[in-house]
């Protein structure tokens, strides 16, 4: 263990953000600025149907009539949405057919960030869709999953090509008119994930998104849509990286998933948006809103996030557990260093009898960051023999850090039991007392214990996944010891 | 859904209220009272009642309760009657000093000649004139108007309530006994204001009943300053025993120095709506702070809890713990927060609340917040909604116990946690009989009290 720990160590020292780095590739860009133009534009783009661009047009007057949410306990600057520009994709010949038709710029960039999109060498069995300011690159095995039933391919091709899955199930979890971030999502998205697995089928390998935003000044707003029929199951790994800029970057996603009966859907986030330099200039401004239904009765959402970058996270997975025995998991580890501000948890909206959920919420602050954990418990008047298990741990490293719990309760029917427990404490000197007299040194001894914290919600990661995970939780905190 | 129009409009008719007897307050009030209604007036004009945009107030409808017609009573002089002969609280058993408030007002025919040397206990309005250095010193200091609109008009509507002043090294020999009544023929708005002063190494004790003595409506504002010197040691114990038609409001601020301990403890029995907002400031190293509540609701009752516990200061601890028993249609709401500022490191900082609902159709919303901003400290909290333990009904039942006395069992032994706090035990043994009658649905007074109310 202590040596594996200390490779960890090893392998990051003086590396901050080793994604930080540009890929010089020629990219097309709208002007600065949002109207209804601009919002047609996009639509134009892609070639859409009519009902997107309706869609799109609804949302965009909506939001227009809404101001930036300041509940959260977070200092936002004042963001100027004419200042962004709102389309950016790399220019490459449309829908490339095979890996050569590709810019092998691009395909450089992802190799650097340690992702195979070519399928030959890629032994993992990981389907990826790579998606670089917010426009899908290219999505890998898509034949194999193709024999199996399953759709996965950029968003814009299923908008194109299943128009039917969409307009049924686009906006059916987040509707255009839910938040402030998620209306402006719906009205200028450029691209995104969609899958889709028919009834009965089990997703034989893990499917994979990979988000880069490169060029500057741009907002990245992609749009995931998870659609899992009867019996299937699913397991989802979302990654992100963004290149080290001064000024702030903006990203609002929105991630929609429709679990149906006794079918599973695990989604997976590692959470490493450039987090901002030590003294907290730049930095993307992660402003996520992820939901998932449990449709039918029997079904399952489990959402894991390692929340590492991102100067400011401002994200709320949440679970409409619909269906009777409907179960949903969340685990999460957010971890804030230097000027990091996060806010995040989740929502568990218990509407069927004998749902049940769990949350688990380890959150870590070091240097100057706020971290805090928002959770909402709500259980429906009809909603019988409901169980929740709620912990929220707070980790302090440093003395100039925060965090905090808002969790929210909220149950109108006698037979739920609902348990909800927090700690907030520092590494206790015991502790590190305990592993220095093991010949560990301080900073050793904190990542250790600090992997062990984490351990629980690590170990519902993904294999590749938790490897990674675990490397970031030492970058993140790098330094913020002693 | 709540109308803003409304609690703009209640807001307005309320500005109008004062405006019309602002002559009036400031004729039969002191000096200090009068200086800081301009601020409260401003800071009400700009925060209104609060709604439930309004994150402290999400789970309380405040204006449904505080909107319709109520007199006021802005002087001393409603119909003379002899409180003593309407109402007794003779409990020979308890040995307290007993002062009694009606409407608001200090009751003029208070028997304190045996108060220890120094102690002061008088009203209000008359300590403001009586004793204007003490008083100045800590009137308004710790109910601040600007962030809560109810503060604020509590602020400027005070006109009376208690005064209690424990100079340092002194020691109240027995507890302060506080009735708070409300009697009228009419439906009454009331205003209640307190201060009570605990010296340095002073030792005080006091209780706090509140009864609505006829079947009237009567929306209560009421706030209480507390002030707790360096070693001081304060205990509060409260009983809110009202009519289910009316409302009432407390705000409870209690400013801690170094050492001191506070307990409080309140034991909401009975009322239409019970709101109660605890803040403390420790400000001292080295305190104590102990906030302890326990809440029974039935048919439409709403009982909200609030808590805001400020450590300013380092090695300090703090205990929250409220327990609520809800039923029939009865909702509850618990929103509490420890704060912790910067440098306040070792501090250890608990809150717990735990909630049974009986009924299908009660409702229970709990929100237990920490605010945390310094590292060396160990701070919890846990919250917990359910029924009755179906096993140890279970257990009850195999041994021959009938279902409504293994609820009983359960329900008291739920209760009795929050109970079995209470120092003052002669207190404690009523409060057991009280809630013990209260948890059996029958009327929950003392026994040999005549009061009966609708």
């Amino acid at each position: 263990m202590g040596n594996s720990n200390d490779k960890i160590l090893t392998d990051v020292t003086g590396s901050e953000y080793k994604y930080g780095f540009v890929t010089d590739i020629e990219t097309e860009i709208f002007p600065k600025g949002l109207n209804e133009d601009v919002v047609r534009q996009i639509s134009a783009k892609w070639n859409e149907p009519e009902f997107m661009l309706e869609f799109r047009l609804k949302a965009y007057r909506h939001w227009s009539t809404l101001k930036m949410p300041q509940w959260a306990h977070l200092v936002i600057p004042e963001i100027n949405y004419q200042d962004i520009s709102y389309f950016a994709a790399p220019v490459q010949k449309a829908g490339p057919s095979s890996l050569d038709e590709v810019d092998p710029v691009l395909l450089q960039t992802f190799e650097k960030l340690g992702i195979s999109v070519d399928e030959q060498k890629h032994l993992t069995g990981v389907a990826i869709d790579v998606v670089m300011d917010s426009v899908s690159v290219k999505t890998t095995f898509k034949e194999t999953l193709a024999d199996l039933g399953i759709i996965f391919c950029s968003m814009s091709d299923a908008i194109r090509e299943q128009p039917d899955l969409i307009r049924k199930y686009l906006g059916s979890v987040v509707p255009y008119s839910d938040n402030f971030f998620a209306s402006l999502n719906s009205a200028v998205f450029s691209d995104g994930s969609f899958c889709y697995i028919p009834k009965g089928v089990r997703c034989p390998m893990e499917l994979s998104t990979y988000f880069r935003i490169n060029a500057a000044d741009t907002g990245q707003f992609e749009r995931t849509l998870i659609i899992a029929e009867d019996d299937s199951y699913v397991s989802y790994l979302e990654g992100c990286t963004a290149p080290m800029r001064d000024e702030h970057q903006l990203h609002a996603a929105v991630v929609e998933i429709v679990v149906m009966e006794n079918a599973e859907v695990k989604y997976s986030t590692v959470q490493n948006w450039y987090p901002g330099d030590r003294q907290g200039n730049g930095g993307v401004y992660n402003f996520v809103t992820k939901r998932g239904i449990c449709k039918g009765d029997n079904a399952k959402i489990s959402w894991t996030q390692v929340e590492t970058g991102s100067a400011i996270t401002w994200k709320y997975p949440s679970c409409i557990l619909k269906g009777e025995n409907s179960v949903a998991e969340f685990y999460s580890v957010a971890v804030t260093n230097n000027h990091q501000q996060a806010d995040t948890g989740t929502k568990m909206i218990h509407l069927g009898n004998n749902s049940s959920s769990t949350i688990i919420s380890k959150g870590i602050s070091a240097g100057q960051s706020q971290n805090s954990y928002r959770g909402l418990v709500k259980v429906a008047k009809n909603a019988g023999q409901v169980r929740n298990f709620t912990q929220c741990d707070s980790l302090l490293l440093g003395d100039k850090c925060g965090a905090h719990t808002f969790p929210y309760i909220e149950v109108e029917n006698d037979s739920a039991i609902i348990e909800h427990e927090a700690t907030t404490s520092k590494i206790s000197e015991d502790q590190i007392f305990y592993c220095k007299q093991r010949g560990l040194d301080t900073e050793t001894a904190v990542g250790l214990i600090v992997n062990g914290y984490a351990r629980e919600v690590l170990n519902k990661l993904p294999m590749e996944f938790a490897v990674e995970a675990q490397k970031l939780l030492q970058i993140t905190l790098e330094g913020s010891v002693g | 859904m709540s109308n803003p129009n409304m609690t703009r409009d209640l807001s307005a008719d309320l500005v109008k209220l004062y405006r019309a007897n602002a002559h009036v307050l400031a004729d039969n009030t002191g000096e200090i009272l009068n200086m800081q209604r301009q601020d409260a007036l401003e800071d009400f004009m700009r925060l209104g009642v609060p709604d439930i945009k309004n994150e402290d107030y999400k789970y309380t409808r405040i204006e449904d309760y505080l909107k319709g017609n109520y007199d006021v009573e802005f002087t001393n002089d409603p119909f003379k009657v002899n409180l003593r002969e309407i109402f007794k609280c003779d409990i020979p058993e308890l040995d307290t000093h007993v002062v009694l408030v009606m409407n608001g007002f200090y009751y003029h025919d208070n028997n304190l000649s045996d108060l220890p040397e120094g102690i002061i206990v008088c009203g209000l309005n008359e300590a403001s004139v009586r004793y204007p250095e003490i008083f100045r010193q800590h009137y308004g200091r710790y109910a601040r108007t600007a962030n809560d609109g109810l503060i604020a008009l509590n602020t400027l509507f005070a006109h009376d309530g208690v005064f209690v002043y424990v100079p340092e090294g002194q020691r109240l020999d027995r507890p302060l006994q506080v009735i708070n009544l409300s009697f009228s023929f009419r439906n009454l708005r009331i205003t209640r204001r307190n201060l009570i002063i605990t010296g340095d190494n002073a030792t005080c004790n006091i209780i706090l009943c509140d009864h609505t003595l006829s079947a009237h409506s009567y929306v209560t504002n009421s706030l209480t300053e507390v002030y707790a010197g360096k070693n001081a040691r304060f205990d509060f114990s409260r009983m809110q025993n009202e009519n289910s038609i009316s409302s009432q409001i407390t705000h409870t601020f209690i400013h801690q120095e170094e050492n001191s301990v506070v307990s409080s403890n309140t034991i909401s029995l009975h009322g239409g709506l019970i709101r109660n907002n605890f803040y403390s400031r420790l400000n001292g190293t080295g305190c104590e702070n102990n906030v302890y509540g326990l809440f029974l609701g039935d048919d439409n009752q709403h009982i909200a809890n609030y808590t805001l516990i400020n450590h300013a200061t380092p090695n300090s601890t703090s205990n929250q713990l409220f327990k609520g028993i809800l039923d029939d249609n009865a909702t509850g709401a618990f929103n509490g927060k420890i704060y912790v500022s910067r440098n306040a490191q070792k501090t250890i900082a608990y809150q717990k609340n735990n909630n049974l609902l009986l009924s299908p159709t009660a409702r229970m919303n709990s929100k237990p917040h920490l605010e945390i901003y310094a590292d060396d400290v160990k701070c919890s909290h846990g919250a917990t909604i359910g029924r009755l333990d179906n096993e140890a009904m279970f257990y009850l039942r195999s041994r021959g116990i009938s279902e409504k006395e293994a609820r009983q069992l359960l329900m008291y032994a739920f209760a009795d946690e929050i109970i079995g706090k209470i120092q003052v035990s002669l207190l404690r043994d009523r409060i057991i009989d009280m809630v013990d009658k209260r948890l059996r649905g029958e009327l929950a007074c003392c026994s040999n009290c005549d009061l009966r109310f609708g």
